[in-house]
């Protein structure tokens, strides 16, 4: 992982720079806390075994750093994330919030499925929202379109295939002109896609901007930035409202605007229109 | 007195021991026996193409007729391996060429094959008759045309789960029309579209052929031409599975399908309409295998509609889309099973349609057959492992993948290490275990103590210390493979016992915390082994610092020594 992560504690994955090592999804925790392990942070397990030194139980707070919001946050949604930073509820269905929360693909190599497996599952998401999003369309396609390889970071070729729907949309977020892409087949879930493009853009270390990128860690997920998306229509939508499939098939492309821009949106804003520097809209 | 039997009784008596092992060790008995038992030796299995080379291969056994090759380390299948790592089967085929054995069969797995290999494998052995590529890399159809066109007595062509670059589909019309020996066909990993004409003929004149399976690509109608050319089909891959029940089309699949009384096992359904499957249930209740896991549309009660259909099934391979009240279905319907695989639909989803400790649960109590089990959950509690354990005291390979991998058991936030220990315990016969969730090297005492008979266990984000793997080293005595990523395991415990790996095929550790000190260590102390190191990062970074923690290790018994075809990226010691 490149900068803007501070890692404390005796990381267990060791100093190689491999992204292999489980560093994606880290908690970002305050000097103060210093004994924290590299936990996974996917899965906060209060007890567990940590009698050692290897604590992934770690129970900070559940470091949301530089999340981008999306619909999902503008209601108060305290409740979902609130579970995290305790022992688990009793109830089954807390755990599953948890990994519904962490939802991304955060560990190379995790869970251990073949990839021509998940090769499928792509390209069968695909095919599927391709039936949705087209009418009628029925997943005949002709394989005479460019078969396009994609090396992932361990240089294992990921054939896709280029048909009628890409998977890939810009992303702009504000402040950098230079703009990225993002494979929206690669997701299946809104967590995803928004840990994805955290990933992105607000820890690299390549920053254009000349102010740090603000790093929240509040448990209640205010953030500088919301993402927002354009539709088929041209109109600038707020990311969330629809389910996953509808999104994927209506969105062209997506920005990542300052929440000072996004005025009027949501009262919970407040905490962090504080903390930021007020830019002229 | 076995001295006073000529070599031809030997040789006999031999032929009927078929087991790879036991064949080894007769081998062992005395000269005369090992003799007579290379020369009467037909098939071999390598599980590390890296273990031997072609060359003692052909010598030792120059009766060959049929290879079993494995290449990459598992984790390879994980994107854990650089794609240039290695496992080249070009070698192989090259030296058996030229030796003039002739080679019947070739079954590889995680290989990488190219069609250059192919095509010198299709025109070196006039009598080839069988090639089975199970999640291999680097060939085309080009090589798969070769082998189509100048294997004259093809009996069998099975591809599993490579990735193939098929941008070009003329290959299954390179079967020649004297060619009608074919009595395996399967070429659903295949993503492109085959000459659907020169495929109902080549079924049509294949009057031996009883495994077909099919890629997305066939349509309806010709799926429909297939079965009616072929009742006599026992297994049977569907590709696009797509009609409308009240069409003239379906009616006419219907009765194809019912005419084909042999089928036991049946998979694929890769682009599927749940409304359709009714015409399915005339051959369910044969069926013995049944494989849905690339069959993300079925779900629901169109699902278990059809599983209760399946009652002498034995084999289920399934996504987690069937849910715990699924596999309930499952557990009251299918008495017989003694293989389920569910695999994850969503791998980093929501998971509200997946499964947890309540569907691995009711199948152990309805299913006391169970054995074989690799099931990705949400979650796992150890009072269901107990259960599973007690219900199910048969398990040879029991597989857990809890989608987050560090979770603890939720109702009573504890570690699972009591979980799998009443499975080790209870599962005399266990052989292979992999590991997940919140675990502590507790676990690892209870798989040293009990797991007598445990060839292979994969470990990831579990344990505390090096005791962990030292319990496992010490105790486990017929450890063949084991496999951990990102556990706290260093160089104390790497170098406890090195002779231990002689007795093992491999040992990969990857994210660990063994250090470049302590690997040559292991290769210095033990040259019948090969260290690797793996580094992906920039090269110029790769300093020499024995105290260095070392990312990826993997380490296997050879008596060739170092390999020559190591890429860049990968460091034998």
């Amino acid at each position: 992982m490149e900068g803007g992560l501070v890692l404390l504690g005796g990381g267990s994955s060791g100093v190689s720079t491999n992204e292999s090592a489980v560093l994606s999804k880290v908690e970002v925790v305050s000097e103060a806390e210093s004994e924290l392990e590299l936990g996974l942070g996917l899965s906060l397990g209060g007890g567990g075994g940590g009698a050692t030194g290897k604590t992934k139980a770690a129970n900070s707070s559940w470091g949301e750093c530089g999340r981008i919001l999306t619909a999902k946050d503008f209601p108060s949604v305290v409740s979902q994330r609130s579970n995290n930073g305790g022992p688990f509820s009793g109830t089954k269905r807390a755990a599953e919030s948890v990994s519904h929360e962490s939802g991304s693909p955060s560990v190379v190599g995790w869970p251990p499925i073949r990839s021509y497996r998940m090769n499928s599952l792509v390209n069968q998401a695909k095919a599927q929202r391709g039936d949705e999003g087209d009418s009628g369309v029925v997943e005949k396609d002709k394989p005479k379109d460019a078969l396009k390889k994609k090396l992932n970071s361990n240089g294992k070729q990921t054939t896709v295939n280029e048909k009628g729907h890409l998977g890939f949309v810009k992303v702009n977020i504000d402040g950098i002109p230079i703009g990225r892409k993002v494979d929206l087949n690669a997701h299946s879930s809104y967590e995803s896609l928004a840990q994805a493009l955290e990933d992105m853009f607000l820890r690299s270390a390549n920053s254009l901007e000349k102010e740090p990128l603000a790093l929240s860690k509040l448990l209640d997920g205010s953030s500088e930035f919301v993402l927002t998306y354009e539709d088929k229509e041209g109109d600038w939508m707020l990311v969330g409202d629809v389910p996953w499939r509808m999104f994927v098939s209506s969105v062209r492309r997506l920005r990542i605007m300052r929440t000072s821009e996004a005025n009027g949106l949501a009262p919970r804003f407040n905490e962090s229109n504080e903390r930021q520097k007020s830019k002229p809209i | 007195m076995m001295n006073y039997f000529p070599d031809e009784v030997l040789e006999h008596v031999f032929d009927s021991i078929a087991s790879h092992k036991d064949r080894n060790s007769v081998s062992l008995v005395c000269k005369s026996w090992y003799r007579i038992e290379r020369y009467s030796r037909r098939r071999v299995f390598i599980g590390n193409c890296y273990s031997i080379s072609p060359e003692r291969l052909i010598a030792r056994f120059p009766g060959l007729k049929s290879l079993t090759l494995k290449g990459k380390p598992h984790f390879a299948d994980f994107n854990l391996v650089p794609y240039d790592w290695g496992g080249f089967v070009y070698p192989w085929i090259k030296a058996l060429a030229e030796s003039g054995i002739g080679l019947e069969e070739l079954r590889l797995k995680r290989m990488v094959v190219s069609d250059e290999s192919l095509e010198l494998l299709s025109k070196s052995f006039a009598n080839f008759k069988s090639l089975v590529l199970v999640s291999c890399e680097g060939f085309s159809a080009d090589g798969l045309a070769a082998v189509a066109a100048n294997c004259r007595f093809l009996r069998e062509l099975d591809l599993q789960e490579n990735e193939v670059d098929d941008h070009r589909g003329h290959w299954l019309s390179c079967f020649p029309e004297s060619c009608t020996s074919l009595v395996s066909l399967n070429f659903a990993c295949l993503k492109g579209e085959v000459n659907l004409g020169a495929l109902e003929r080549l079924v049509s004149r294949s009057p031996n052929l009883k495994s077909l399976r099919l890629n997305r690509l066939v349509p309806l109608d010709t799926l429909q031409k297939l079965l009616m050319r072929a009742p006599q089909l026992v297994d049977l891959g569907i590709g696009s599975y797509v009609h409308d029940p009240s069409s003239e089309a379906s009616n006419k699949l219907k009765h194809a399908i019912q005419r084909c009384k042999s089928i036991v096992s049946l998979s694929g359904f890769l682009e599927v309409a749940p409304r359709c499957m009714s015409a399915i249930y005339p051959i369910c209740g044969n069926l013995t295998t049944l494989n849905l896991s690339y069959a993300p549309g079925l779900h629901g009660n169109k699902l278990t509609k059809l599983i209760q259909h399946c009652r002498k099934l034995q084999r289920l391979w399934i996504l987690d889309r069937i849910g715990d009240k699924g596999l309930g279905v499952v557990a009251s319907t299918c008495k017989e099973l003694q293989e389920l695989r569910v695999f994850p639909s969503d791998p980093f989803g929501a998971g509200n349609d997946a499964v947890t400790e309540e569907g691995l649960v009711l199948v152990s109590a309805g299913c006391p057959k169970l054995n074989s089990l690799l099931y990705f959950c949400q979650q796992m509690t150890n009072a269901a492992l107990i259960t599973v354990a007690r219900n199910c005291p048969n398990f040879i390979r029991f597989r857990l993948c809890i989608l987050d991998p560090v979770k603890p058991d939720p109702v009573t936030n504890q570690p699972l290490d009591e979980g799998f220990g009443a499975i080790v315990q209870s599962c005399k016969r266990l052989k292979r275990l992999s590991l997940s969730g919140l675990l502590t090297d507790q676990v690892f005492l209870y798989i040293g103590m009990y797991a007598e008979q445990l060839e292979m266990l994969s470990i990831a984000f579990a344990a505390d210390s090096d005791k962990g793997m030292l319990y496992v080293l010490n105790g486990c005595k017929k450890l063949r493979k084991l496999e951990i990523r990102d556990c706290p395991f260093g160089n104390s415990a790497l170098l406890e016992d090195v002779g231990k790996y002689e007795t093992m095929r491999s040992l990969w550790m990857s994210s660990c915390e063994v250090t470049l000190g302590g690997c040559k260590t292991v290769a210095e102390k033990m040259p019948s082994l090969n260290v690797e190191i793996i580094n992906e990062s920039d090269q110029t970074e790769f300093n020499l610092d024995e105290g260095q923690k070392v990312d990826k290790m993997y380490l296997y018994r050879t008596l060739v020594g170092h390999r020559k075809d190591a890429p860049e990226s990968v460091w034998i010691l």
